[in-house]
């Protein structure tokens, strides 16, 4: 390295060095008395799918306790060891509640609830708990349900293609759904579908689209995070179902509905309760009664009657009188699972590995 | 037919192997120099972002606007390539590690989510994108509507850079000295060729060829803009170059094969096959892999074309 090269790298480093020192000092004169909060995503905070339902639910926070609370968030977070040191910094950096909003958070969130007593974890889609780790989560499964019955009226094939991310009990709970409500609308109906092993895969996911519909659908629906594969329904002109938001403008045509959360409604109470000290660990099993979750609103295609026929569903549904996963219940093979006058547990639900009558792939991914 | 698994995967091949087949060509525009980069994915990245900012910005007809941003991205990419052929060109840096810096700045979590996010591109429809670039009724054609006529114009005019590129570096003076300046840059510099204008020249169109690449993501594959989109092509673009033996031609194969390697699995499992999908979206890096490995010994390396100066720094005095 030559004289002047030095002088150069020594000059660099004592710019980046005081550039430092001032951003320190800014950071550290915003200390003040205020709550902190913060929310990890597996994908970007904006990605118009799952990760951006739960930004909208604190920005609610925001907007409902303003200067009361400072939010941060963490995005592109993988289910992998980065998690722990995501929240070693958030608990450095002083935030006293923490929601983990990936299934696979949840053994480093288990381990970061041991490592940091004082700090209240918040696991979505999760199952395990502790004093201070509570689960959430919600009757997705209702609403997807009564979006597949949008999917199933506008099949003509018989043959409704389903995008789906992880072979996990909460996907295969959602997949049984969606072909349920498929069945409810066009009795004998398949669904057929493609696992993409990734939460947010824009390219991967219109993939899995294309060869749905090569592969016979005619109807496309999904329940990983992008709208990309709406957007190629849209080219290729087959009705979709979206999942987490409304994406309907992505494909103005096309849309039918999709199954909407407002993460909203759990995250305020939390967050108030955390702030007075009055936090609690428990398992919150959101409902289309608590405004948990929702249907979208419903695009062009779907028609007056299909939508007298889910809005009885969904009045059936929040009354109670109504369960998709009521008996008579077969699996793939035929075998019957839940016999009539019987229905799955939450439990059974949480757990379940099987996929219904009607459903073509496998449930091991 | 048109349904049948082969030319599902063909066309498939054709659609997904375009990104890589542009940023590969790129890559060994720059590497022909002796300038190795690794920043492609980083490049990519940022042409993809601002492709998608031009096309949402630029007023005006759909297929000029689409144009106009192609352009922007390449001049984008351009710049980012600027950066990395200042450090290792004038200021000699390592190239390894300038690429790799170059991807982290400019990537995933960089430059590229920063302008994504603050200039609000997220959560949006590309207002133009490129479609089918042929009528309709030629798309239901049998095997030739799904491969070749269903495809967008940025697919045919990565075969007209392909041609280029070959002809530029087989049958022009320029390319010529490029390939001198690549193997022996101390004999070309003999030769009175300027060594660090080459390579700062065809480390920049390399960069734009990513960017490219980049916005064929962003503007006809997945038309939106999300964070990360281009999913680690970039990575899969530079191994591309040495699967093809530094020759353009062998690049399109190339690209068109890893294409096809990425949409086989989801289409043999909606048939109901199910095959380990890991083993599957492993096999392009087993195949990447084992082509180093038979690249890397010293003669064969020679033999298969690598550049022989590539990745090291030309400083005249120590000649």
């Amino acid at each position: 390295m030559s004289k002047s090269k030095v002088a150069l790298v020594a000059a660099l480093t004592a710019v980046v060095a005081t550039a430092s020192l001032v951003v320190t000092a800014v950071g550290s004169a915003k200390q003040h008395d205020v709550f902190k909060a913060a929310w990890i995503y597996v994908g970007p905070h904006n990605d118009g799918g799952w990760s951006q339902a739960h930004d909208e639910g604190r920005l609610a926070v925001v907007k409902a306790l303003g200067s009361k609370v400072e939010t941060t968030y963490k995005e592109n977070v993988p289910e992998g060891p980065q998690v722990s040191q995501v929240i070693d910094s958030l608990v450095k950096d002083g935030n006293k509640i923490i929601f983990a909003t990936s299934f696979g958070y949840q053994d480093a969130v288990l381990a970061a609830a041991k490592k940091y007593p004082t700090v209240d974890f918040e696991m979505a889609t999760g199952y395990k708990t502790a004093t201070n780790m509570a689960d959430y989560y919600g009757a997705g499964e209702d609403a997807i349900y009564l979006s597949g019955m949008a999917a199933g009226a506008a099949t003509k094939s018989g043959v409704v293609g389903y995008v789906v991310p992880f072979a996990i009990p909460e996907v295969i709970r959602h997949t049984n759904a969606f072909a349920l409500g498929v069945q409810a609308t066009h009795p004998g109906a398949t669904v057929k579908i493609v696992w993409t092993n990734s939460w947010f895969s824009p390219a991967t996911e219109k993939k899995a689209a294309q060869s749905l519909k090569a592969a016979g659908a005619d109807v496309i629906g999904q329940n990983v995070d992008s709208p990309s594969a709406g957007q190629y329904s849209e080219s290729a002109g087959l009705p979709w179902v979206g999942y987490d938001s409304d994406a309907q403008k992505f494909a103005p045509k096309q849309w039918l509905t999709g199954a909407v959360y407002n993460w909203g409604v759990y995250y305020i109470p939390r967050v108030k309760a955390a702030m007075a000290g009055t936090w609690k660990t428990g398992s919150y099993y959101g409902s289309l009664s608590d405004g948990f979750t929702k249907l979208a609103p419903f695009g062009p295609l779907v028609s007056s009657a299909t939508k007298a026929a889910i809005a009885t569903k969904l009045a059936a549904l929040k009354a109670g009188t109504f369960d998709e996963f009521a008996g008579p219940l077969y699996d793939q093979a035929g075998k019957l699972r839940v016999p009539a006058g019987k229905k799955l547990s939450l439990g059974d639900l949480m757990a379940i590995d099987w996929l219904v009558k009607g459903v073509q792939g496998s449930p091991k991914g | 037919m048109n349904n049948s698994i082969l030319v599902v995967v063909l066309a498939s091949a054709v659609t997904y192997g375009t990104p890589l087949l542009y940023s590969a060509l790129g890559e060994l525009v720059a590497e022909r120099s002796g300038v190795l980069n690794l920043g492609v994915e980083g490049m990519m990245l940022v042409g993809a972002v601002m492709g998608f900012w031009a096309v949402q910005t630029i007023p005006g007809p759909g297929p000029l606007v689409l144009i106009l941003s192609v352009g922007v991205a390449a001049i984008a990419a351009g710049l980012m390539a600027l950066i990395h052929a200042f450090l290792v060109i004038t200021l000699r840096a390592n190239q390894i590690v300038s690429g790799l810096a170059l991807t982290i700045f400019a990537g995933a979590g960089g430059l590229s989510s920063y302008l994504g996010n603050d200039l609000n591109l997220a959560d949006a429809p590309a207002k133009h994108a490129f479609g089918a670039f042929f009528p309709h009724g030629m798309q239901t054609l049998p095997v030739l509507g799904p491969i070749f006529f269903e495809q967008n114009a940025l697919v045919f005019v990565a075969w007209v850079f392909v041609a280029g590129v070959a002809f530029y570096l087989a049958r022009t003076r320029p390319g010529l000295n490029l390939k001198a300046v690549g193997e022996s840059p101390a004999a070309a510099d003999a030769m009175g060729i300027n060594v660090t204008r080459y390579r700062y020249i065809h480390t920049v169109v390399g960069g734009a060829f990513a960017g490219i690449g980049g916005a064929t993501f962003s503007l006809a594959i997945t038309p939106q803009w999300v964070d990360g989109l281009t999913q680690g092509a970039g990575w899969i673009a530079i191994a591309l170059v040495i699967f093809a033996f530094w020759r353009p031609a062998l690049c399109l194969v190339g690209a068109y094969f890893f294409g096809a390697f990425a949409g086989l699995p989801f289409t043999l499992q909606a048939r109901g096959v199910t095959i380990a999908p890991e083993l599957f979206q492993a096999l392009p890096y087993v195949m990447t892999i084992l082509v180093l490995v038979t690249v890397s010994a010293a003669g064969a390396r020679r033999r298969l074309g690598a550049p022989g100066a590539l990745g090291t720094p030309y400083v005249r005095e120590e000649r």
